[in-house]
């Protein structure tokens, strides 16, 4: 056995665990294969895909909003989108968490669940969040009450009245809050919060959920640099445990959390017009045209 | 690594400990305070409550319980309905219903049949008035009737997704069209004149000062009990999601709750308290008659819970207090002015005071006190604040142990 054997054979065992991770946390760790029972509410990401969107297009009185977009995400990947104003990343994302329907085209969250066939409700439990673009958090209630209702746990009438928080949920509670640094704010109205806080609470409201898939439009939007890079931060631990798809505009940010290596998707009149890692897309013909440059 | 702790809000009380006193002693006033000063202090005295005193505060326990059934539905979850009036007539028709039957053959026509059926020239009761000489039925019915109406209705409602000032005013259209429906002759409800006349109350005459005073205890206990409900329901994680849908649903719905449930639940529960408090309304006052579905009786709900106080579950019962108080004054003093004055308060509430008198007792008292906390020395308060929290957490820390 020679040390270059013995190397490759570390190597080799290195990548099938790294490979093996992703698969046993999210389809039970098991493997594309025809044997494989399906469980219903479970994501299939046995393919590689977590998100696929295929051929979508709507429109609103006759302007396409979105035209015949190929779009598909890997699990534990993060996904930057990019696009001038109008290109259809609020209206994708509309369609992906079913607020909005599409004319046609198919909307898949892992290999088998349809999600068209899902109301908001529903896709929210089955693990995707969403951010807003402008913050959107329960003004009345304090961050405290706004993250416990975030909460995953079982959402129906019934259980809301009997529910009662367990110390495994506590430590999560108290876990969100230090990241999000809003710990010494507990009480406090989130009405009453900066706008660079209620963004921070409303990406803790994601957390508390637990999403597979977080969709967040711009999340930087109001927020003093040092909070933009605490943010991208936060993004980039995030990475590889849930898959995340960011819209944004501050290149700054982009560039922070997309590294060398990750891929960003340019949008442009509703279909994708370029994607590749940063560097490859800034130097697009095709996006200088319609988005960086004239 | 050492983590900051955190300090999480400890679970708050179904009441505070004044709140109890309070509730308590509100308790004994009604069942005890009350018949004492009503059915043993002599009628001279200056302490003796009169029988018309009686009538009447429990007219406005009544109106107090549909003021908080109002504040769920309205303060609470932002959905204003203009159509409790209905939930609390059908309540008292149920009612009414029972007690026509219990007037046996002591009618004007002494028969069996209650006498505007035979003014009709009706042979035999009509089906829906089959389980109607049941107690038991009746007790059923006053909350299973206005509970299903409102399920049917909001069901398809809150499910086309119908909001704001649309829902209240098909609210009133729904209280409307019920008004005329039951001011018909042939529909069985008495018409125009609805029912009266009531003889009796499960075999025992109604026209007693105890039985008046029974049915005062009876509506005061009503209505504390509501106002524990409502308390708990609100308290609970269902009341937060109510008020995360009142404002946010979008929100509220990507946080994976489906709102439909809550507002239906929310809004079911509301209508049957109106049916409780309409059949504790109509032995009281001895006549239920489709005035009381009228557009503007509905109306009146909702002014009784602003001018109190939204979401603060105690804000409307005051509020019913006051203004049917102000009424009962106001309409023996200056008749004319009623309206106008239950106008100009509905204005003066809505521009002026948006949490009610409940409100604006809460920031006087507010304003109030700060001067106090200057003069006592910020230091002490300061350490006095984080002392709490290193409470609260060695408290959440030996739980956790």
């Amino acid at each position: 056995m020679t040390p270059e054997l013995m190397e490759e054979g570390a190597r080799r065992l290195q990548a099938h665990a790294l490979n093996a991770a992703p698969r046993q946390t999210e389809s039970g760790g098991r493997t594309a294969d025809y044997g494989r029972p399906a469980r219903p509410g479970e994501v299939d990401v046995t393919h590689g895909r977590i998100l696929y969107l295929e051929d979508v297009s709507v429109s609103f009185d006759g302007f396409k909003a979105i035209n015949g977009l190929n779009l598909d995400i890997a699990p534990g990947e993060l996904r930057c989108v990019i696009g001038p104003n109008g290109a259809g990343k609020t209206t994708m994302m509309d369609i992906i968490t079913g607020k909005t329907r599409p004319g046609s085209g198919t909307v898949f969250f892992g290999s088998t669940i349809d999600l068209l066939r899902h109301n908001e409700p529903e896709i929210a439990q089955l693990g995707i969040g969403r951010k807003f673009q402008k913050p959107t958090v329960f003004e009345q209630l304090t961050v405290f009450e706004n993250l416990e209702l975030a909460l995953k746990t079982d959402k129906r009438v019934r259980p809301s009245m009997l529910f009662r928080l367990d110390s495994a949920a506590e430590d999560r509670l108290a876990d969100v809050l230090r990241t999000i640094h809003l710990a010494g704010e507990v009480t406090r109205r989130a009405g009453d919060l900066s706008h660079g806080q209620k963004q921070w609470l409303e990406i803790g409201m994601l957390l508390m959920q637990d999403p597979k898939l977080l969709l967040l439009d711009e999340p930087v939007a109001g927020m003093t640099d040092e909070e933009t890079a605490r943010t991208a931060e936060l993004f980039l631990s995030l990475k590889g445990r849930h898959s995340l798809m960011v819209v944004e505009h501050d290149m700054h940010f982009i560039r922070a959390i997309a590294g060398d290596t990750g891929t960003v998707t340019v949008l442009a009149e509703g279909r994708v017009l370029a994607q590749g890692t940063l560097d490859q897309v800034q130097a697009d013909e095709r996006v200088i045209e319609v988005y960086l440059g004239r | 690594m050492s983590y900051p702790s955190v300090s999480l809000p400890r679970r708050a009380p179904l009441l505070s400990r004044a709140g109890w006193a309070a509730f308590f002693t509100a308790l004994l006033a009604v069942c005890a305070l009350a018949p004492a000063l009503n059915l043993w202090v002599p009628e001279g005295s200056p302490f003796h409550l009169s029988g018309y005193m009686v009538t009447l505060l429990g007219k406005i326990m009544c109106y107090a319980i549909c003021a908080l059934a109002i504040d769920l539905i309205w303060g609470y979850t932002g959905i204003l309905s203009l159509g409790h009036g209905l939930f609390f007539a059908l309540g008292g028709y149920m009612m009414g219903m029972y007690l026509m039957r219990q007037i046996g053959r002591e009618g004007s026509y002494q028969s069996e049949l209650p006498d505007f059926m035979v003014f009709l020239d009706w042979k035999q009761l009509p089906w829906h008035w089959a389980l109607s000489d049941s107690f038991v039925a009746t007790l059923i019915l006053i909350v299973a009737v206005p509970g299903l109406v409102a399920f049917v209705f909001g069901y398809f409602a809150f499910r086309s997704r119908i909001q704001g000032v649309y829902f209240s005013i098909i609210t009133q259209a729904l209280t409307f069209a019920a008004m005329l429906l039951f001011f018909r002759n042939e529909t069985g409800f008495g018409g125009n004149n609805g029912f009266t006349d009531f003889k009796r109350i499960l075999g025992l005459p109604l026209a007693t000062p105890q039985m008046r005073m029974a049915l005062f205890v009876l509506t005061g206990v009503a209505l504390l009990g509501f106002f524990l409900l409502a308390r708990w329901l609100v308290n609970a994680k269902f009341g937060r999601v109510l008020q995360a849908i009142r404002d946010a649903e979008r929100r509220t719905m990507f946080c994976g709750y489906d709102p439909l449930p809550y507002k239906l639940t929310i809004w079911v529960i509301s209508a049957m308290m109106c049916g409780v408090a309409g059949a504790l309304y109509v032995p009281q006052v001895g006549i239920i008659n489709p005035s009381e579905m009228s557009t503007g009786a509905s109306i009146e709900m909702a002014v009784w819970a602003a001018v109190g106080g939204r979401a603060t579950l105690i804000g409307p019962i005051v509020g019913a207090f006051l203004v049917n108080g102000a009424k009962s004054w106001l309409t023996v003093a200056a008749p004319e002015y009623w309206l106008f004055f239950l106008g100009g308060l509905f204005i003066v509430v809505t521009l002026f005071m948006p949490q009610g008198v409940v409100g604006l007792v809460g920031r006087v008292l507010k304003r109030n006190r700060p001067p106090a906390h200057v003069q006592q020395a910020p230091a002490a308060t300061k350490s006095e604040a984080s002392d709490s929290t290193n409470e609260a957490n060695a408290a959440l820390q030996g739980a956790r142990a």
